[in-house]
């Protein structure tokens, strides 16, 4: 390497080191003075670019370059030294003298190895069930909500909804009095016309004076179906794009979600409250093995 | 001077001067490829770093509290404990702002090189015998760093993250028969139960982080018994390692590239905002937004999720909801295939032999065209996981979006397949021509092009694989 480029090399590297020790010093500065992110950011960036830079020069310019050459030696180990290794492991049948026993004294040894393996699954297995504690048994938790025969209709501030509260084409998110912000719970309530409609043969009186009560938890994953396009009276969910026909019970016309979204019983008690006539007929939000249970 | 009598001090302890030599004289080999699986190194030591910084602030707690910090649209709102301490590391704590931006940086690029490495080890055939076994360790950290970034991701309870953890639990709940009770366990009841943060942080910041640092141990000591690969060219065979010496060159070099890899995720840390959880707001189970969108490396099963159609398996009562098969099915599949793949290969191609060479992609059309079209496959489907940004960005209705991208998800592989393997073909054959219908050309001093009679002068050989040697490339199927 001629003199003028190592030079040269040595040259870049002072300048870079220098970079490095004025922009960590202007890091702990700034961070006296404050700190500021985008700041922050740069001069650590420099520091530490000028270190990255310093380096590769001297890896590419100041040391010795090659190309080396390292021999590789076969992987696999000698015949003798595979025979060695498994005559050392079979000490394992051998005696307190170190004899290879008859071939009783085998058996009695493989008897004692699987005994101590079965003992030792065992206590795996035993240990196994402290993992139950984790999370309680599903039981009927993912079959019921928090809607109850006569739950008063709450908004998400808790207040009682009354039937003159939403306008035709309005949504409301809804909870069963008491429990707002329960998960499963969660109800997307629609003013779809000014009338009295039926979704579905079944379900006559479920809808008063155009209120219809949806599950707010999409059957396909679980995110909140949250949004409502009166003029095509259509549910969205902007997940996974899964969209329900509001008048005909949420029934899925697009995207992966595969049932529509349960429906409340809704009616109208004589103070003008809306309330639900008994909870969801079948289990809300995703689908499960045994959901039809 | 003084560091030869520590030396000398430690070694009349330990006695290894011989292994330490050994160890400076490692050799690696020169080519950019091989620094890939390094940068993934390094941002594993960055996330670390900056890891352990945020670990000293963030509150793994759902408990609800009343924010009063300095960040005035939420003043006065409800959130948790985790949510809250988040914030206070993005407003209130000095250098807080940008050691978590660096950690979020860090580990998009994490898994990214991560990927690109186990691709680079894919096309080149470097996981064939004797490194079966070596690939499947990389597999799993593959594996183990996905799920940290999904468990890191969720951690500050916001709204978009709860959104995602929704998701997973249903997809969770999706498992025939042992479903809703594996989401029981795993989040400790119905969601959203007051559990699941504070046993996300363990799994983050404890128990998948020691299983990468052990894993990556293995990954790394397999590496340096099994020697490294190198691509054919002058003086390297199946015998021998040619590249730079471990120290001082090879050392300098790679702590260079570690300043580097460190110094881009700082600026990226400073200058590009992530995730600003502050904007999604404190998570509430029936809030949602539209453009909901996971980190990058989640968008493959977002997508299939999209893409999906409305279908499910009932047999006898029983149900294999929808979300079961892009979910568990297509991922499970997914990384069984990939793992085996060295043994699915070694079945087609009956070559069971040791390989230290590697393969230039072109010379192995099939493989090549495979992976072209897998990778496809999941590009596809990370780009339907933005289906709905699409279609207002462009206007369209997302129905028709999703309609095309069930088509390409198919089409396009196929088709990726059929240009590769023409192109590895086509580029095969060129490399084979015969010596007499190669046009030699020499550079002449003033800069022109001159053509040299074959045999005047010896060809350069520094382009790898046209050379002597060429007749061991082809494939020995």
């Amino acid at each position: 390497m001629s003199v003028s480029a190592e030079q040269r090399a040595t040259r870049h590297i002072a300048v870079a080191l220098g970079l490095t020790t004025a922009s960590a010093l202007g890091l702990a500065v700034l961070y006296a003075l404050g700190g500021q992110s985008q700041l922050e950011g740069i001069l650590l960036a420099l520091a530490l670019g000028g270190l990255g830079y310093a380096f590769v020069v001297a890896a590419r310019r100041l040391l010795p370059q090659g190309p080396f050459t390292e021999d590789r030696e076969p992987l696999a180990s000698s015949e003798a030294d595979l025979e060695g290794f498994g005559s050392d492991f079979d000490r394992l049948y051998q005696d307190a003298e170190g004899e290879e026993g008859s071939g009783q004294a085998l058996a009695r040894r493989r008897f004692l190895l699987r005994m101590f393996g079965a003992a030792v699954g065992a206590m795996g297995l035993a240990a196994l069930f402290p993992i139950a504690s984790l999370g309680p048994r599903p039981g009927d938790a993912l079959f019921e909500t928090k809607w109850r025969k006569g739950s008063r209709v709450v908004d998400e501030q808790g207040k009682p909804v009354k039937a003159g509260d939403l306008k035709v084409g309005g949504v409301l998110t809804v909870f069963p009095e008491g429990w707002v912000g329960a998960a499963d719970s969660q109800t997307l309530l629609i003013r779809a016309t000014d009338h009295a409609i039926t979704t579905r043969p079944g379900r006559e009186d479920w809808s008063p004076r155009g209120y219809v009560a949806y599950s707010k938890i999409c059957t396909h994953a679980g995110c909140p179906v949250g949004l409502y396009q009166h003029s095509i009276q259509r549910l969205l969910c902007p997940c996974h794009q899964s969209t329900f026909e509001v008048l005909t019970g949420a029934t899925p016309v697009f995207g992966p979600a595969t049932r529509a979204l349960p429906q409340l019983p809704l009616m109208v008690d004589e103070n003008g409250d809306l309330r639900a006539q008994h909870d969801f007929d079948q289990p809300v939000g995703p689908g499960f093995w045994n959901r039809e249970r | 001077m003084l560091i030869r009598r520590l030396a000398r001090w430690l070694d009349s302890r330990l006695g290894a001067a011989r292994f330490a030599r050994t160890a400076l004289n490692k050799v690696f080999p020169d080519h950019w490829s091989f620094m890939i699986g390094e940068i993934a190194l390094y941002c594993l030591v960055i996330l670390i770093l900056t890891g352990v910084y945020l670990t000293f602030f963030f509150v793994p707690d759902s408990r609800e509290v009343v924010y009063h910090g300095s960040y005035a649209p939420l003043r006065g709102a409800h959130m948790s404990a985790a949510y809250q301490s988040t914030l206070r590391v993005s407003f209130d704590v000095r250098a807080g702002l940008v050691m978590r931006q660096i950690h979020h940086w860090a580990a998009l690029i994490f898994i990214g090189s991560i990927i690109v490495h186990m691709v680079r080890i894919f096309f080149t055939g470097a996981f064939r015998r004797p490194r079966e076994l070596n690939w499947a360790v990389g597999v799993t950290l593959l594996l183990l760093a996905l799920a940290n970034g999904f468990t890191g991701y969720s951690l500050p309870d916001d709204q978009l993250s709860g959104t995602g953890l929704r998701i997973a639990y249903s997809v969770l709940e999706s498992v025939p028969f042992l479903g809703p009770w594996m989401a029981f366990l795993v989040f400790g009841g119905e969601f959203p139960s007051d559990d699941i943060i504070s046993r996300l942080f363990t799994i983050h910041v404890l128990i998948v982080p020691a299983l990468i640092v052990g894993l990556l141990s293995v990954h790394l000591g397999l590496l340096v018994r099994q020697k490294h690969t190198q691509f054919r060219g002058r003086g390297r065979t199946e015998r021998n390692v040619v590249g730079s010496k471990l120290w001082p060159t090879f050392t300098a070099k790679t702590l260079g590239l570690f300043f580097f890899v460190f110094a881009v995720c700082a600026a990226l840390g400073g200058l590009a905002q992530i995730n600003p959880v502050w904007l999604y707001g404190p998570f509430k189970a029936q809030a949602v937004s539209s453009g909901s969108q996971p980190d990058w490396y989640i968008g493959w099963l977002e997508g299939a999720l999209r893409l999906m159609p409305p279908w499910e398996l009932r047999v006898a009562g029983f149900e294999i909801p929808n979300p079961f098969f892009p979910g568990v099915l297509l991922p499970g599949v997914t990384f069984a295939v990939i793992y085996a793949w060295p043994w699915i290969e070694q079945r087609f191609t009956k070559d069971r032999a040791e390989h230290h060479l590697l393969d230039r992609p072109r010379d192995r059309p099939v493989r090549t065209g495979l992976g072209v079209a897998v990778l496809t496959f999941y590009v596809v489907l990370f780009v339907a996981g933005g289906d709905d940004v699409i279609a207002s960005h462009f206007n369209l209705s997302v129905n028709d979006v999703v309609y095309v991208f069930r088509g390409l998800v198919f089409v396009l592989p196929a088709v990726a397949y059929y240009v590769t393997y023409r192109l590895c073909k086509e580029l095969s054959a060129r490399a084979r021509l015969p010596a007499d219908e190669l046009a030699l050309l020499a550079r002449t001093p003033e800069g022109g092009y001159v053509e040299v009679e074959p045999g005047v002068e010896e060809p350069g050989v520094d382009e790898p694989g046209v050379d002597e040697e060429d007749e061991e490339l082809s494939p020995s199927s």
